[in-house]
């Protein structure tokens, strides 16, 4: 029979072996990943010796000259968000059709098909986790689908060629809000885009929100769908939108010990209501701090107790004053 | 017989009815901001964040009347602090709050023109008066700016640190507050202390 001691020094002897194992497949699989990406990113550069440019030539077959011309806009890729980007991984012919292969272009390619993201990352037990399925239902139910119909795709926010996600990163909560913000500001602070969509004028966005104390302080800190959408407990990140009647206007829905934030900005790292020290939402506190939301259970609760014995105190001096008064 | 002496000209009356009037607001919206409850709000939460606002700006200006006052009238003089046998002073003071009063002694420190407050009244107006009150407008001013102030001075954290010393040296203020209107009862007469502070006339024991 082996002995427990024998039994726990193999294991101990073991380890170093499991750990340079994790260690060498780790390894391998992130050279492969990056392998690929590095193939990927040589076929890419095929299209980006247009696409990644504002500017493109080619010879005129028919008069043999070299032409330049503008590209737009909207068909340019910058190459380097897209290498920092979610689908760097990816070719270009992964998602656009193989006959973008020869120049110029096919004229039919106009009408491909675009995905969208419930395409690649629906029914898929790899992105389960991030429940897209939800995501999508949330965003037909939101305002941008309601009332944009088919004009509004998941495209116009997340853009494939630059996106990434930040809300699970490491990335410090400011750099999170600047960065989930600029999504919405890209079009509600930018007529032209804004536009595309409606024929209204795009609203001041720093005098609609006048009424909102230390704007600026509130604009660095929070993201735009902490009030402008519902938020969703099965979903990280809420996508129903809501119409502007509907945003949240009341302090206390952030700043209270049931704080919204708690469901939205900051859920992906709640643990615990109250932390060790005693403060209500204290992850907030890691970067921020929301009046009446971190207060602290025990500053509280010895408050109390203070004024309890400060009130206790007065009435029994009060009390002996009266009894012992002059007759 | 109890003697009257003209001890709080008027603008310290007017100074001592619009602070009292101040603190009582601030103390109010304060406690309601930091206990916010959405279902049940005492007050609701962006009316106290203006109640606090409006009466700290004007706590400010009341606070730098009560300054010049001190430096540049009579007044000062009532807050000159003898530290040479001040805890002596107290504690004499002190026993005759918690035994002498019941007794009916005559007060250790009688008020005279010369000496308006009590070494223990004296030594909780100067640190109510010149350590907590600055703390807290400057503290209180700091949220006007947070961005600015916070970040620059005190770094990432400056808000959390900020808000604790507001908060807690608020809290004192607060007791200051309850135990100074408890003591105000204390006079000739239960009420006699409060018509002082609209005839200005003090009336002693």
């Amino acid at each position: 029979m082996i002995s427990r001691f024998t039994q726990f020094s193999r294991k101990v002897r073991a380890y170093p072996f499991l750990v340079v194992f994790i260690i060498l497949v780790s390894s391998v699989s992130v050279n492969a990943q990056e392998k690929n990406k590095a193939e990927n990113a040589k076929f890419n550069e095929k299209c980006l010796k247009c696409h990644g440019q504002s500017k493109y030539k080619y010879i005129n077959p028919e008069s043999g000259t070299e032409v330049t011309k503008r590209m737009y806009i909207e068909t340019i890729i910058n190459r380097a968000q897209f290498a920092e980007s979610n689908h760097k991984y990816f070719k270009c012919t992964d998602c656009h059709s193989e006959d973008y292969d020869t120049f110029p272009h096919p004229g039919r390619l106009r009408m491909e098909a675009k995905y969208a993201c419930i395409d690649c990352h629906g029914g898929d037990e790899t992105y389960a986790k991030f429940k897209f399925e939800e995501i999508e239902t949330e965003f037909q139910a939101s305002v941008h689908a309601t009332k944009h119909k088919d004009d509004f795709s998941c495209w116009l926010c997340h853009n494939p060629h630059t996106y990434k996600i930040s809300l699970r990163s490491e990335e410090k909560i400011k750099d999170i809000v600047a960065y989930d913000n600029a999504i919405c500001l890209d079009c509600h602070d930018n007529i032209i885009k804004y536009q595309m969509l409606t024929d209204k004028v795009n609203p001041d966005i720093d005098e609609k929100h006048s009424w909102l104390p230390n704007q600026k302080l509130h604009f660095n800190s929070v993201r735009c769908i902490e009030c402008h959408a519902r938020t969703n407990d099965s979903i990280l990140v809420a996508h129903n939108v809501q119409p502007k009647t509907k945003a949240v206007r009341r302090c206390v829905e952030c700043h209270s010990t049931n704080s919204i934030l708690m469901a939205s900005l900051y859920k992906y790292k709640v643990q615990e209501v109250r932390n060790k020290a005693g403060f209500y939402n204290g992850v907030i506190m890691n970067e921020g701090y929301v009046i009446g939301a971190n207060r602290n259970y025990y500053l509280g609760l010895l408050s109390f107790i203070l004024f309890g014995v400060v009130a206790a105190g007065i009435f029994i001096h009060a009390s002996l004053r009266i009894l012992k008064r002059k007759k | 017989m109890s003697e009257k002496i003209y001890l709080y000209p008027l603008w310290i009356r007017l100074w001592h009815a619009l602070n009292a009037i101040l603190i009582i607001l601030l103390i109010i919206s304060g406690v309601s901001m930091q206990y916010t409850n959405p279902e049940n709000p005492f007050i609701r939460f962006d009316i106290a964040v203006t109640m606090h606002n409006i009466s700290g700006i004007i706590l400010t200006v009341n606070y730098m009347v009560f300054v010049a006052g001190t430096f540049f009238t009579p007044n000062g003089k009532y807050y000159k602090l003898t530290l040479k046998g001040l805890f002596g002073r107290l504690i004499k003071q002190f026993t005759y709050y918690t035994f002498g009063i019941f007794k009916h002694e005559n007060p250790p420190f009688p008020v005279t023109k010369e000496s308006k407050f009590n070494p223990l009244q004296q030594f909780t107006y100067v640190i109510a008066m010149f350590v907590l009150v600055p703390i807290v407008l400057i503290t209180g001013w700091a949220y006007f700016y947070p961005e600015i102030i916070l970040t620059k001075i005190m770094g990432g954290s400056g808000l959390k640190i900020n808000d604790f010393i507001h908060v807690i040296i608020g809290f004192f203020v607060s007791f200051f507050m309850f135990i100074h209107i408890y003591f105000c009862t204390i006079g000739a007469t239960f009420v006699s202390n409060f018509k002082s502070m609209v005839s200005g006339f003090h009336e002693t024991h």
